[in-house]
């Protein structure tokens, strides 16, 4: 009883258990039900029930209540999806001026806009695209089809890729100095010597619209959302599920609003990278202490004066962050969207999976992957330049730049022209190496994945299926033989104990969400991966972090890494693991947990970094060993902060886990997967989106509110 | 009158949802604690007063006191509840956003006690950001600000970063940050009580030093009462938004209007605060020794030489004319004898 009194929340958990598990046993498992059963498959089946809400037919295989909750909220992908139909097709018909039939045609209000914009991100990334690449359609945007036939000089040429590398260099040079050129050099050259230059300009075309429209969006919102709590309050909400719904889902309602095509790839990159943007401009602008700000109005800043130069630049770290978690998303995006038509290496990356080319994808990927770390360091770069005021600079030293890139720009013409003349048969490798002509290492990689398998074949077949039948079978059983009841009271109890009834109520709605919707097996098999990679993550991450943080220098190298594996695009992590172990379950797992395991051991170090040095020093003066100071006083200190990055470890390993729909899983990222080859299914890929938001924001609302209260427990900040 | 360059008449701070309507309801009769109730808090409670051009007046409180929140209604980085504030007979209250901007770009300068230095800006930036948010050109606004980091001896680190900076050193920039649009008010709101003791001495003397060569009209806010005797002209006393006493620093020690004033000037050794002026007597021709002292010295300066003395001491002015005596007794009453009395 003392014990009880000691420790009320145990007793709590202890009944919930209790609970839960009196539930899980007393519910058996009816005889017709079969994984592939669980689900309101939309197809027709005798056996199925049916019912009609709203005036649309919704089929399912009817179970138990208490086993599996009918898919009540059935119809809404189906409405969903009517209703996007109903909107672009027909809602609002409007008189639009045609510039192409040179007359006024009735079209949908929406589909309208959404053809406006396409035009627009057309129009930019072609822009950009031509003047890398050469073409026509910019000049043609201006004037016509027609005019160019009659005028077939008026064309883009493109640059060089010796003046695009040397522009590169140049403003790395410019940026930051001799180390960011060498690096831009090297990228560049690495580039169009292995023959990816094209796909990598397309690409980067992509990214100059995408990432600069996102920043610009994602500082807009931040700072209406700062001045105005209204704003704030209809905004978050939506950057919540955002935040956590994993990019794939995003897709299919995109496509259905925008067709397919780099400009619909824009468009979802934006909407993908503006709320993490918003999010923590936010938090910058809350941060600037009050002081600051009253500096700056003392100093008779106005309003825009006040925003532009004290408060924005005050809060440049957050801001930043926001930066290159924009350009981390963009390239990211560059991949997946490759599903929804993005030309570039995106694409090849895509393709080259599929043919199972390891070498080839790993090319590719490794392609993104610099060209990612170099934007992100030259925009850090960018954003922490200073001025020299004292420099009395003559004309030559002050232009300096400006004339070596000319002087770029004059040789690279020269070459290219002469190599025109040089190495007429072939091609002009002094403009563009053409893809597929340069050097590739890609037969080399995949005769190493060969002698892998060769060697190693009986070694991973063995792990293989050791983890397959051992561990992962019986985990996923567990995990299906949980009666829907049994769940959702073990969520929402957790959520009465944790954080009261408020926490209660949010865990029942995210949860009989799920359990309404016609996907709720597969939202199991999703969670039981994602709880799988999460654990061993975090295993990895806490005890890499800790041991790491015990000395200054692998706490600096650590999180170094950390940073470059966080600027790689999530499907590049694919590419090792089917190197090593083929396209199998355990391949998505060991990307999961590669994956996820990176914000574990950030937060892990931060957290324990936080640690204020007097507690160091008050416990070293108590005489305790180090192994006693991190487990008594480190650890519960850090510990909030480290269940934060288990937080962020979720959400990352959910997103992995969708991804790995790629290499053939059966969760809801098959589904939205399949929902893209689906003509109607928008509503569906929403909704499963949705789903797996839903499934991170219970473990988020949890851990948040915990987190909380913790802190202000232990009194920090 | 027309002296007055800042002039406060019933100024009150309140806070909280509907403190417009409670202060009506009270009717000018403020108690904060019927306020707290209600879930207001009270600010700047009735506060009066003058500052005229050239004087420095210190306000002096405890945290809590309400002293920040009555410079901030002054330099209306907060709009006060009630009551009329004056800058140069303007009435600030009344002022539209851009006449505000404008009264800041040209004659208030405000200095803060963390710095609040901007970051991403090196000293130089610092000192010249409020002359570029006026419009100066870029050269021009940099040599001003070469001049400012002179005047507060910064040379060779103009480059550096805030961060790169010890306290005094930030705080020096902050200074010549607030002095560079050559401002007729100076505010300063705790400027040294994030440094440690050595730096806020030296950081005391140069502001005396500036302040002697630049004559500006200041509001000064401190916790410290050792620092508001030192520096003041006059020392406002605050408690609870309300203002106990405003004074001369030697009437508030000689004479402490309150229980509460009192407090504070119980330890304070009054030979340091206290000029010969404030312990002399009228003139009286007779009897007196050969020794003169100015009015304006503090006490513990000639104690020792009118000790020596038997007789009463004469006093003199600017003009070396006599405007008083002094007698040594008296001397030894007021750092001794005094204190006993009052404790």
């Amino acid at each position: 009883m003392e014990l009880l009194k000691k420790y009320p929340k145990l007793f709590q958990w202890f009944f919930l258990l209790i609970v839960f598990f009196a539930l899980c046993f007393a519910i058996d498992v009816p005889e017709t039900y079969k994984f592939i059963r669980g689900q309101a498959e939309f197809i027709k089946d005798p056996n199925q029930s049916t019912y009609t809400l709203f005036g649309k037919e919704v089929r399912y295989y009817a179970f138990d209540v208490l086993w599996r909750l009918p898919p009540l909220l059935g119809w809404l992908p189906i409405w969903v999806n009517d209703s996007l139909f109903f909107l672009l097709n027909e809602w609002m018909p409007m008189e639009f001026w045609n510039e192409d039939l040179q007359e006024y045609k009735t079209r949908p209000l929406v589909l309208q806009i959404t053809r406006n914009i396409t035009a627009l991100m057309t129009f930019l990334i072609e822009l950009i695209r031509e003047i890398l690449l050469g073409g026509v359609k910019t000049v043609v945007a201006f004037t016509s089809w027609d005019w160019i036939d009659k005028n077939p000089w008026a064309e883009l040429p493109g640059l060089p890729w010796t003046i695009v590398a040397a522009g590169a260099v140049i403003l790395g040079y410019k940026l930051s100095g001799k180390g960011l050129a060498i690096f831009a050099g090297l990228v560049m050259v690495y580039i169009s010597v292995f023959g990816q230059w094209k796909p990598s300009m397309q690409t980067l075309s992509f990214i100059l619209v995408a990432a600069p429209l996102s920043f610009i969006f994602g500082l807009t919102l931040g700072v209406m959302a700062y001045k105005s709590k209204r704003v704030e309050k209809a905004l978050y909400p939506l950057l919540l599920v955002m935040q956590t719904m994993p990019q794939y889902a995003v897709l299919v309602p995109a496509m259905v609003l925008f067709g397919i095509g780099d400009h619909a790839a824009v468009i979802i990159t934006m909407v993908v990278a503006i709320p993490p943007m918003i999010l923590l401009t936010l938090l910058g602008l809350r941060a600037v202490s009050p002081e600051v700000i009253e500096a700056g109005k003392m100093s008779g800043c106005n309003n825009w004066q006040l925003m532009t130069k004290v408060l924005i630049p005050t809060a440049r770290r957050d801001i930043l962050i926001g930066v290159n978690q924009v350009i981390m998303v963009c390239f990211s995006m560059a991949v997946i969207a490759a599903f929804i038509g993005a030309k570039g290496l995106g694409w090849n990356l895509l393709l080259a999976l599929n043919q199972l080319n390891i070498g080839l994808a790993l090319e590719a990927g490794l392609c993104i992957s610099m060209i990612a770390i170099l934007l992100d360091k030259m925009s850090l770069a960018w954003a922490n330049k200073q001025e020299d005021y004292f420099g009395n600079l003559t004309f030559f030293q002050r232009y300096k730049n400006t004339l070596f890139f000319a002087g770029a720009v004059l040789i690279g013409i020269i070459l290219s022209y002469v190599g025109s003349f040089y190495l007429k048969d072939g091609y002009n490798y002094l403009y563009e190496v053409p893809h597929n002509k340069g050097i590739s290492t890609a037969a080399f990689w995949n005769k190493g994945v060969d002698w892998i398998w060769d060697t190693f074949f009986q070694t991973l077949k063995i792990f293989n299926t050791w983890l397959i039948t051992e561990v992962l079978q019986p985990m996923r059983a567990l995990y299906l033989r949980m009666p829907a009841v049994a769940t959702v009271v073990l969520v929402v109890g957790a959520g009465y104990i944790i954080g009261g009834i408020r926490s209660a109520l949010v865990t029942a709605g995210l949860v009989l969400f799920i359990a309404l919707s016609p996907w709720w097996d597969r939202a199991l098999v999703t969670t039981y991966m994602a709880t799988f990679g999460v654990i061993a993550s975090c295993t990895i991450g806490l005890t890499v972090g800790t041991l790491c943080q015990q000395n200054k220098y692998t706490t600096k190298f650590m999180l170094a890494v950390c940073d470059i594996f966080q600027t790689f695009p999530s499907f590049v992590y694919l590419i090792p693991v089917m190197m090593l172990f083929g396209v199998t379950d355990t391949s998505v797992l060991i990307a999961v947990i590669v994956y996820a395991t990176i914000p574990a051991t950030r937060y892990t170090i931060e957290g324990l970094r936080s640690v204020p040095p007097a507690l160091h020093d008050a416990a070293s003066m108590s005489g305790v060993t180090k192994f006693q100071r991190l487990i008594n006083i480190e650890f519960p200190i850090a510990f909030p902060h480290m269940m934060l990055g288990v937080n962020q470890t979720i959400v990352f390993a959910l997103f992995m886990v969708i991804i790995g729909a790629f290499i053939g899983t059966e969760d809801l990222g098959q589904y939205i997967l399949k929902a893209l080859s689906d003509k109607a299914g928008g509503g569906k890929g929403l909704i499963l989106g949705i789903c797996v938001a839903f499934i991170a924001l219970i473990f988020d609302n949890l851990i948040r509110t915990w987190v909380q209260k913790r802190k202000k427990h232990l009194g920090i900040d | 009158m027309a002296d007055a360059v800042i002039k406060c008449d019933s100024v009150y701070k309140i806070f909280g949802a509907n403190a417009k309507k409670m202060l009506q309801e009270a009717n000018g009769n403020v108690d904060a604690k019927t306020f707290q109730e209600n879930g207001c808090i009270v600010g700047v409670n009735n506060a009066s007063f003058e500052v005229s051009k050239g004087e420095m007046l210190v306000v002096m409180g405890l945290s809590g006191s309400g002293k920040s929140t009555l410079l901030r209604c002054i330099s209306r980085l907060t709009d006060a509840t009630d009551g009329k504030i004056y800058i140069e007979g303007q009435d600030l209250l009344s002022l539209k956003n851009k006449e505000l901007i404008e009264l800041r770009r040209n004659k208030m300068g405000m200095v803060f006690q963390s710095f609040a230095l901007l970051p991403h800006k090196t000293v130089l930036e610092n000192i010249a950001f409020p002359l570029q948010i006026k419009g100066i050109k870029t050269e021009d606004s940099i040599n001003k600000a070469l001049d400012m980091v002179k005047l507060v001896g910064l040379e060779g680190r103009e480059n550096y970063f805030p961060r790169e900076l010890s306290g005094g050193q930030q705080q020096r920039v902050g200074i010549a940050r607030s002095l560079a649009v050559e401002p007729d008010i100076w505010f300063l709101d705790e400027p040294f009580s994030a440094l440690d003791p050595l730096i806020r001495k030296e950081m005391q003397d140069e502001f005396l030093r500036l302040q002697e060569k630049l004559k500006k009209t200041i509001m000064f806010i401190t916790h410290d009462f050792d620092e508001a005797l030192k520096l003041a002209d006059r020392i406002a006393i605050m408690k609870d938004g309300i203002i106990e006493q405003l004074d001369t620093p030697a009437r508030i020690v000689l004479n402490p209007a309150t229980e509460y004033v009192k407090k504070f000037t119980e330890e304070v050794p009054r030979e340091k605060v206290l000029k010969i002026e404030d312990v002399m007597e009228k003139p009286n021709k007779e009897n007196l020794s050969d020794l003169k002292v100015s009015k304006d010295e503090i006490i513990e300066n000639v104690a020792e030489k009118i000790l020596t003395q038997e007789k009463s001491v004469a006093v003199t002015d600017e003009s070396n004319k006599i405007v008083g005596t002094v007698r040594p007794s008296k001397i030894i009453h007021t750092v001794f004898g005094g204190r006993k009395n009052n404790s």
